[in-house]
């Protein structure tokens, strides 16, 4: 077993051998380019960028042509996003979305509050699951665009998009769907999803970072305003050549994750449930977010009474994240832990475990064990274990901050 | 965030943790900080006939640097006077430590526990 372990899966994962083999000729061997129609160099990039988009809409259960390159999920969420609110804006100019979605579809919708749109942010249930009353009561005659993630970075919740969509539809809202989460990890099928947009990313699902896509309905059709203009390339919506190599790449890993998420699924649900199971082990422990809702490879858990950077240092053989995030000046614990109702003291104690297709057994074992003893230490340092060992309610100290 | 050689050795080697019993003669307790932020600190102090610090604990809520920090000035605070030790300030605290502006915070925070700690003694123990 190699240290340190990588159990961040959800920040980035690694390129699988096979796409990385599937993408090199791409570079020096075959490095025309798509858009050369005049001659063989540029037809084979072409045909290689037309397969991959194949398998790209194949995991989404998409066609083809509804797929436009992207940078990545954030470019795709700001083309979807602005993109619609400027097209559709004659119609009214109010967006509505959640506090536990990502920055890049947050501050974009801040973006566009800036240029004079209007906002509703919603907040979630305690599960961290969007109530379906309050987004349809969100929806008002004005409202052009929702957008909604369909699973959660933080906490791997599941956002009912299904029923949303039906909501969008019947009330003719654009709806936007960040998908860059969920993709190899829980089935998409748009042919039976009110879903008009939905952004993806190839580095979540062990593709390369640099490329991901924008889905763009095209029954009904779905109209965007481009933000990078230029060769007039994916059908005026983003300009830009092609990376014929990042593109092989994803549709590589959007291949394998449709042949293999069958089985690859169960097997980091038994893993996650194993560490489950280890960390329950052990004392005022929470998991945030809903169990049930929820994609199989994330868990997040707070050990109370411990703050979240000094674990991360006392694990530092095994790679996750922490929802505090102390490293920056502000001392703000995470946004989306906090929109679930937990207090600052559990959500700085929070720390995101996502496994992935290299996760092992021997890897889960080693991080509960690990675990153990580091919490038990830093419990044993801790002030506020101490007067909870003593019976003291905490939320009854007067606290001295500065 | 990269740790200094010396908020690594205070971290993992962290000194007089502990706590004295709170009715134990010449002791008083200092307690800073708030979970909502992220750090809690306890700072005990043993105070001899003389008026020395004659030894200290604490326990510590907080990250790697706030740990240092307090597990730090328990080292320094013995065999000081009172008043000795109120003359430590956070900012020896954090060029002993090399903390990065980031956590300036914490030594300011532990400079606040002795100050605390202090402030018990002479309430309990002088009626100051």
């Amino acid at each position: 077993m190699k240290l340190p372990i990588y159990l961040d899966y959800s920040a980035t994962t690694p390129v699988d051998p096979r796409v990385a083999q599937a993408m090199i000729p791409w570079l020096a061997e075959k490095f025309g380019n798509p858009a050369s129609r005049s001659h063989a160099f540029g037809w084979e990039a072409d045909a290689a960028v037309e397969a991959a988009r194949e398998n790209v809409a194949a995991l989404i259960g998409a066609e083809a042509r509804e797929i436009v390159w992207t940078s990545g999920a954030t470019e795709s969420d700001n083309l979807a996003i602005k993109g619609a609110a400027h097209f559709y804006q004659d119609k009214g100019r109010h967006i509505v979305t959640v506090k536990t979605e990502h920055k890049a579809v947050l501050d974009t919708v801040r973006e566009l509050e800036r240029e004079g749109f209007e906002a509703t942010y919603l907040d979630v249930r305690e599960n961290g699951i969007v109530d379906l009353d309050v987004f349809r009561a969100a929806l008002k005659p004005g409202t052009s665009v929702a957008s909604v993630m369909l699973v959660n970075n933080e906490i791997g919740v599941i956002q009912p998009v299904a029923e949303m969509g039906a909501i969008c539809r019947e009330k003719g809202v654009i709806f936007h769907v960040d998908a860059a989460q969920a993709t190899g990890k829980i089935g998409i099928d748009l042919k039976n999803l009110s879903v008009d947009l939905m952004s993806l990313s190839a580095h979540k699902t062990y593709g390369p970072k640099g490329i991901g896509a924008l889905y763009v309905r095209r029954k009904p059709r779905v109209r965007l305003e481009a933000q990078m203009h230029g060769g007039g390339h994916e059908r005026g919506m983003r300009s830009g050549t092609l990376a014929t190599h990042q593109i092989v790449g994803m549709g590589e890993a959007f291949r394998l994750a449709r042949e293999e998420m069958a089985t690859e699924t169960p097997r980091v649900r038994a893993l996650r449930d194993r560490l489950l199971a280890g960390i329950q082990g052990i004392d005022a422990t929470y998991v945030n977010g809903d169990m049930e809702q929820r994609v199989a490879h994330n868990l997040n858990v707070s050990f109370a009474y411990v703050e979240g950077e000094s674990l991360m240092m006392a694990i530092k053989d095994i790679a996750v994240s922490s929802g505090s995030a102390c490293t920056s000046a502000s001392l703000e614990p995470s946004y989306v832990l906090r929109a679930l109702g937990r207090d600052d003291e559990l959500a700085h104690s929070s720390i995101r475990f996502t496994l992935g297709r290299f996760s092992t057994e021997e890897e889960i074992d080693y991080a509960v064990q690990l675990l153990r003893a580091k919490v038990g230490k830093l419990r044993e340092l801790s002030p506020l274990w101490e007067m909870v060992q003593e019976g003291i309610d905490l939320n009854t100290v007067r606290w001295v901050a500065r | 965030m990269t740790y200094s050689s010396k908020v690594l050795d205070h971290y993992e080697n962290p000194r007089n943790v502990g706590s004295f019993a709170q009715d134990e003669e010449g002791v008083a307790t200092g307690m800073v900080g708030a979970p909502a932020c992220g750090d809690v600190m306890k700072l005990q102090i043993k105070v001899g006939k003389d008026g020395v610090i004659e030894d200290a604990r604490f326990k510590t809520y907080g990250c790697g640097s706030a740990i240092a920090s307090s597990s730090l000035v328990t080292e320094w605070v013995k065999g000081k006077t009172l008043d000795e030790a109120l003359t430590i300030k956070n900012a020896q605290i954090a060029e002993e430590l090399a903390l990065p502006p980031v956590k300036i915070h914490c030594s300011v925070l532990a400079e606040d526990a002795i100050r605390a700690a202090v402030a018990d003694y002479k309430k309990k123990y002088t009626g100051e």
